[in-house]
């Protein structure tokens, strides 16, 4: 069949003017819906490294906003420590942008960076100050880089900032059934009562080869068949809670 | 159902394939295939974005011009794709997230493109339709059979529920580490092709 240039140019001009129209009208249509789904995943996330929740409890939306009730969120300043003030969102995402661009971040120089392969971190960090008594915690946003992917997570640290209350991590590629493990509800119990930092105040969480684990208060088993990537969760968390991130706030604050 | 319809509907399930018999969409079946949930889903967005563009495609084909025939059936797969993946996003959020950029790749799924290159392109919409029903059905049998084995022998799961406890948690089974990567997808598939053409001599190619 022919047709003539001018109705290609029609038919190609109409088929795009319907299938953008199509595209566009679903995006706006079901925006709050997903805003609101992606708001309570974060908050689902925070609510159960916290403790809050149970490891596999979904709340609702109500419910998971009458929690945050008792959740403060802070803004501080990585180098000093100080509190700027009450961070805008829980929203992971601008502080994961922030590392990526070179005036509002800082190189990093430690060997757990480097275990990381954390190249920056951002001037400014948000911190969760969980207030609901009985349940008293800080959550910090970490992550780092593991065999395959990205690994961000959540770690929470009991009142006195030296003791983990719990860990998780909410989105990485890692192996199914071996470093995938990471989100294994019996490894991430591992972690409980285990001390961030040594006598000199150096962070001292170390996780180890399967099996190897032998300072009870310092040493994480890590998942045989594993290795690399819970060696990377160790430097991770070890950089996060080091001075390069969350430490220099984590002194002010244990006074 | 008269003979036609038959086999245009059904004939995809077993002696038309896409996945064992035209080996298309073998990316997909061995990316999204760890899970029997996630190889749900999928099944599910591919069955809407198939038998979507079969009928579209079909309905125009007597306007499409020639010249610029791929490119809009691309745009119309394009837009589908993107419908289906915000609906996800919208209503099964946790699913979404497992699927991450499965959905989007569904865009560039070999089966929805030959299907409306090679079907929806000649013939009437009710038999553009059946075609994309039954290759996505033939698609989706091949996911449900390589993710729920994959995801037993695995993880000892199925659909999430242990059925046999793994010794990580305590249980006796020693998941078997080949299963949830992609090779073991490759290897199931492999023994799909094998089976399938043992018990139908005719899908034989012929030795030469």
């Amino acid at each position: 069949m022919d047709f003539s240039n001018r109705y290609i140019v029609g038919f190609a001009l109409a088929l795009c003017l319907v299938c953008s129209l199509a595209v566009s009208s679903t995006a706006v249509a079901l925006k709050d819906r997903q805003e609101a789904n992606k708001k309570l995943d974060m908050q689902t996330q925070i609510l159960r490294v916290a403790g809050l929740l149970e490891a596999d409890a979904s709340p609702t939306a109500e419910e998971a906003e009458a929690m945050f009730a008792d959740v403060e969120t802070l803004l501080i300043d990585t180098k000093t420590g100080d509190v700027i003030g009450p961070a805008e969102d829980i929203d992971p995402g601008p502080v994961i942008k922030a590392a990526k661009n070179s005036s509002v971040s800082t190189e990093t120089t430690s060997t757990f960076a480097k275990g990381a392969r954390l190249g920056r971190i951002p001037n400014e960090l948000k911190v969760m100050k969980i207030t609901s008594p009985g349940n008293e915690c800080y959550v910090f946003l970490i992550w780092g880089n593991g065999l395959w992917s990205t690994m961000y997570g959540y770690i929470a640290l009991e009142p006195d900032l030296q003791t983990v209350k719990g860990i998780t991590f909410y989105e990485h590629g890692e192996t199914p059934g071996l470093g995938g493990e990471i989100d294994n509800p019996r490894w991430k119990e591992r972690w409980n009562g285990k001390l961030v930092y040594n006598s000199a105040g150096e962070p001292a969480l170390n996780v180890t080869k399967g099996g190897m684990a032998k300072d009870a208060n310092h040493d994480v088993d890590g998942i045989s068949g594993a290795t690399i990537t819970s060696v990377a969760v160790g430097y991770t968390v070890q950089t996060w809670l080091g001075e390069e991130g969350f430490g220099a706030f984590i002194k002010k604050e244990a006074k | 159902m008269d003979k036609e319809t038959k086999e245009v509907l059904l004939g995809p399930i077993h002696f038309q394939n896409p996945i064992t018999l035209h080996v298309l969409g073998i990316c997909s079946a061995l990316a999204v295939t760890t899970k029997l949930e996630t190889a749900l889903v999928m099944s599910a967005a591919l069955t809407f974005v198939l038998v979507g563009s079969n009928v579209v495609i079909s309905l125009l084909r007597n306007k499409i011009p020639g010249s610029i025939r791929v490119i809009t059936q691309l745009a119309i797969i394009a837009s589908l794709v993107i419908v289906a993946d915000q609906v996800m996003k919208a209503y099964l959020f946790g699913v979404s997230k497992q699927l991450s950029v499965f959905v989007g790749l569904i865009i560039t799924n070999c089966i929805v493109m030959g299907r409306a290159e090679a079907f929806a392109m000649a013939n009437p919409p009710f038999k553009s339709f059946l075609d994309g029903l039954g290759n996505s059905m033939g698609y989706a049998a091949i996911l449900i059979i390589v993710a729920g084995l994959r995801e037993l022998l695995g993880s000892g799961k199925l659909l999430g529920y242990e059925l046999m406890p793994t010794i990580t948690n305590g249980g006796w089974y020693n998941p078997n580490g080949l299963m949830v990567l992609s090779p073991g997808a490759f290897f199931i598939i492999g023994l799909i092709i094998w089976v399938q053409r043992s018990a139908s001599k005719g899908l034989q190619e012929e030795s030469n």
